[in-house]
């Protein structure tokens, strides 16, 4: 079984980056099994291409734009992201969308998919998260550890 | 009467990019060009150690993740006058090479050739007659009637579904879309093989960065790859041959198909060489040192002046005085406050915002408009291919030669050098390009190799910073044309921090002088057979392979994924 966690955003912009700060939150604090890759795709979309094709879960953390309270965590599953992706814009548009997009036609779909989708508060220019998004990487964090676990492939915390 | 075309975004580019165009009796005679996203990079890096510098700058954008990484290195290393082991150049070639073909495999065939190629006419397509006509263009091993065959099933299967996934936004049907359904079969086939084509690319980038994408290996000084023939870990002679074998599988994709392809839309959209030529002013830089210094390039750059190659001036190493002092940028039409009247030099430049709302003859970009002694020029593959037949680039001149003799061979007339001035001479032009940096990366592999052999196994120069303000600028021919970053130091920190990016060049907004810049240049008198559906905008914008350097990647969920305002 493979296992891709994929963080994106722009690290430049505050909340932008929350999906890669969640990523290297999650590989400081546990060790993850071999089947488990994790990638900070950072800006880009087409690049991740090969590392995403064909994986058996795909769990993606972003910044989602759904007009909902700051920090709020979205959580979207199997068909739910492609028609989401497919109807609304996404400034990813050499992104997430256009990679799952190609993928899809490739046959080469993650077989499942997650997306947990963190609502922004500031996209200011800065490196670090908006103080009300810090507050909620944590439970970003947890999210990821729990569809590891439902997955079966737990990572284990690490020694202090 | 005219009528008011509004697109924002336009679809299947990397950050927001808007384009205005007024069109009366069916052609564009006004446009616009607008950046709908702050770039505030500059300032983050203020106060900062330069040697961080590359890290950050590469975040800047999705697509060209590399190249500011390489040219943020580059800047630091000419302040500091700090020569880098050929170790180093010869790696770092080879990564800009293959980010480089990488980026322009998939903007061709997953970008921009669904302006070209109509997916749901492929359908109607013979396989057996694809495979005849593909055969008779190249010995590619994948264009026999099997492949054809499973490509159309696959393409019916797909359609079937409802799920047009990438293809959604197409305009299918269009009057502007001229192919066969046997060629259209074909360019669907070859997009699916392109696929696999960038693959290669991608693994050359991740075995030599270290990660991909965002490459980690490169340090102001050289790059922080350890070399050893007979150490497990580090650039191995095992790693140098899996290299090769991904560069030679680059090399017959972009022979027998990418050329072969763009020769053939270019044949059946001749029509296409006659638009969106634009500001043939161009502007290109050499790249691919080979030596400590930068005074030694594979490929040529430099300026043409108004298209004339008779007065071709080469830039000719890295700290190029020519370059330096010719670059200035005007903000009177852009969302920025200057602290003085007129156009300034990198090293003065400004970051301060000012945004007004998009005014048609004030300010309506957050892109800065540069000029090269005091005239708009075009960046791109175009100007480094021009750039190369100019100065006698043997390279350069045989693929640009068989493109144009397949494409002409196509049409049955002669198509002659000038037709690349144009829309479809861009998309050309990268072909070409692609071509001649798989032959530089194969160069600088075979460099690396005799180099370590001789024993010389260096890779980084440790830089010192003195006390005291210096500055420096680097340069690179990124894949969609000149990119360079100017830094000033002082005392070991970043005091300013400026990048002239390519899509700067090629989509700033009016100048100083109220000049059109090359994206709203090439699109005056482009036909537009439909203003609901503007393909024709949509063919020579995505010629130029849009990138605004900004890439917020947020998921919005409340807007079409193109809107287009007919008015």
């Amino acid at each position: 079984m493979r296992v891709v966690i994929l963080g994106v955003g722009n690290i430049l912009l505050t909340d932008e980056g929350v999906g890669v700060h969640a990523v290297n939150e999650l590989t400081a604090r546990y060790d993850l099994p071999d089947e488990v890759e994790v990638i900070d795709g950072g800006t880009s979309g087409m690049d991740c291409l090969d590392q995403v094709s064909d994986a058996d879960w795909l769990v993606i953390a972003d910044s989602m734009r759904a007009k909902k309270e700051p920090g709020t965590i979205t959580r979207l599953t199997g068909d739910e992201i492609p028609a989401f992706f497919k109807t609304k814009i996404s400034p990813h548009q050499v992104g997430i969308s256009d990679m799952l997009g190609t993928l899809n036609f490739h046959g080469l779909m993650p077989r499942n998919i997650v997306l947990l989708g963190v609502e922004p508060k500031s996209f200011a220019t800065a490196m670090e998260l908006s103080p009300d998004i810090a507050a909620v990487l944590p439970k970003v964090v947890d999210m990821l550890v729990a569809e590891l676990v439902a997955i079966g492939v737990p990572p284990k915390p690490k020694a202090a | 009467m005219s009528k008011r075309i509004t697109i924002d975004p336009i679809t299947r580019i990397e950050g927001h990019l808007r384009i205005d165009v007024e069109v009366d009796g069916g052609k564009v005679t006004k446009a616009w060009s607008s950046g709908q996203m702050w770039r505030g990079v500059e300032l983050i890096l203020l106060g900062r150690d330069p040697r961080d510098a590359w890290a950050i700058t590469q975040r800047i954008c999705g697509v060209c993740t590399t190249v500011h990484a390489i040219t943020s290195v580059r800047a630091v290393e000419n302040a500091l006058n700090l020569e880098i082991p050929v170790n180093a150049q010869f790696i770092r070639n080879m990564i800009i090479s293959a980010h480089a073909i990488h980026d322009h495999i998939v903007h061709f065939y997953h970008l921009s050739a669904l302006d070209w190629v109509d997916v749901v006419s492929a359908l109607k397509a013979d396989p057996l007659k694809t495979a005849q006509l593909a055969e008779s263009l190249s010995d590619w091993p994948l264009n026999n009637k099997h492949v054809m065959t499973q490509t159309l099933e696959k393409l019916k299967s797909f359609v079937g579904t409802g799920q047009l996934g990438p293809f959604t936004n197409g305009y299918w049907g269009h009057p502007a879309m001229k192919l066969s359904p046997e060629v259209n079969l074909l360019a669907v086939a070859h997009y699916l093989q392109a696929l696999d084509a960038q693959r290669h690319a991608n693994k050359i980038v991740t075995l030599l960065g270290s990660k991909s994408p965002h490459i980690q290996n490169v340090a102001v000084g050289g790059v922080s790859n350890p070399i050893a023939t007979d150490s497990q870990s580090v650039l191995t002679i095992e790693r140098l041959l899996k290299l090769k074998m991904h560069m030679d599988a680059l090399g017959d994709f972009i022979r027998k198909v990418y050329l072969v392809d763009i020769a053939a839309i270019g044949a059946f959209y001749a029509d296409w060489t006659k638009y969106g030529a634009g500001i043939t002013n161009y502007l290109s830089c050499p790249d691919f040192p080979m030596d400590s210094k930068g005074t030694q390039f594979l490929v040529p750059g430099g300026h043409i002046p108004n298209g004339d190659m008779a007065k071709f001036k080469p830039i000719t190493a890295f700290g190029d005085a020519y370059l330096r002092d010719g670059v200035e940028e005007s903000v009177k039409h852009s969302w920025y406050n200057y602290s003085k009247p007129g156009p300034l030099h990198p090293y003065k430049g400004e970051t301060v915002p000012n945004y007004t709302d998009f005014q048609d003859d004030g300010k309506y970009s957050w892109l800065k408009a540069p000029t090269f002694y005091g005239e708009r020029a075009q960046v791109g593959p175009l100007a480094s291919v021009l750039a190369g037949v100019a100065s006698g680039h043997q390279p350069t001149i045989n693929y640009a030669t068989k493109v144009l003799d397949t494409a002409s061979s196509l049409l049955g007339s002669k198509i002659p050098l000038a037709a690349l001035h144009s829309t479809i001479g861009r998309h050309a032009a990268r072909a070409v390009r692609a071509g001649v940096m798989q032959e530089v990366m194969v160069q600088n592999w075979q460099a690396l190799i005799d180099n370590i052999a001789k024993g010389d196994t260096k890779s980084f120069n440790k830089p010192v910073f003195p006390k005291g303000e210096i500055m420096g600028y680097g340069f690179h021919e990124a894949p969609r044309g000149l990119l360079s970053h100017w830094t000033v130091i002082k005392d070991g920190k970043i005091a300013n921090y400026q990048c002239v990016v390519p899509s700067t060049w090629n989509a700033g907004p009016r100048d100083e002088n109220d000049k059109i810049g090359p994206y709203e240049a090439s699109l005056m008198d482009n036909p537009i057979a439909d203003a609901e559906l503007p393909l024709e905008v949509l063919r020579t914008v995505h010629s130029f392979d849009p990138c605004l350097a900004c890439a917020v990647h947020v998921v919005e969920d409340n807007k079409e994924v193109v809107q287009v305002k007919a008015l």
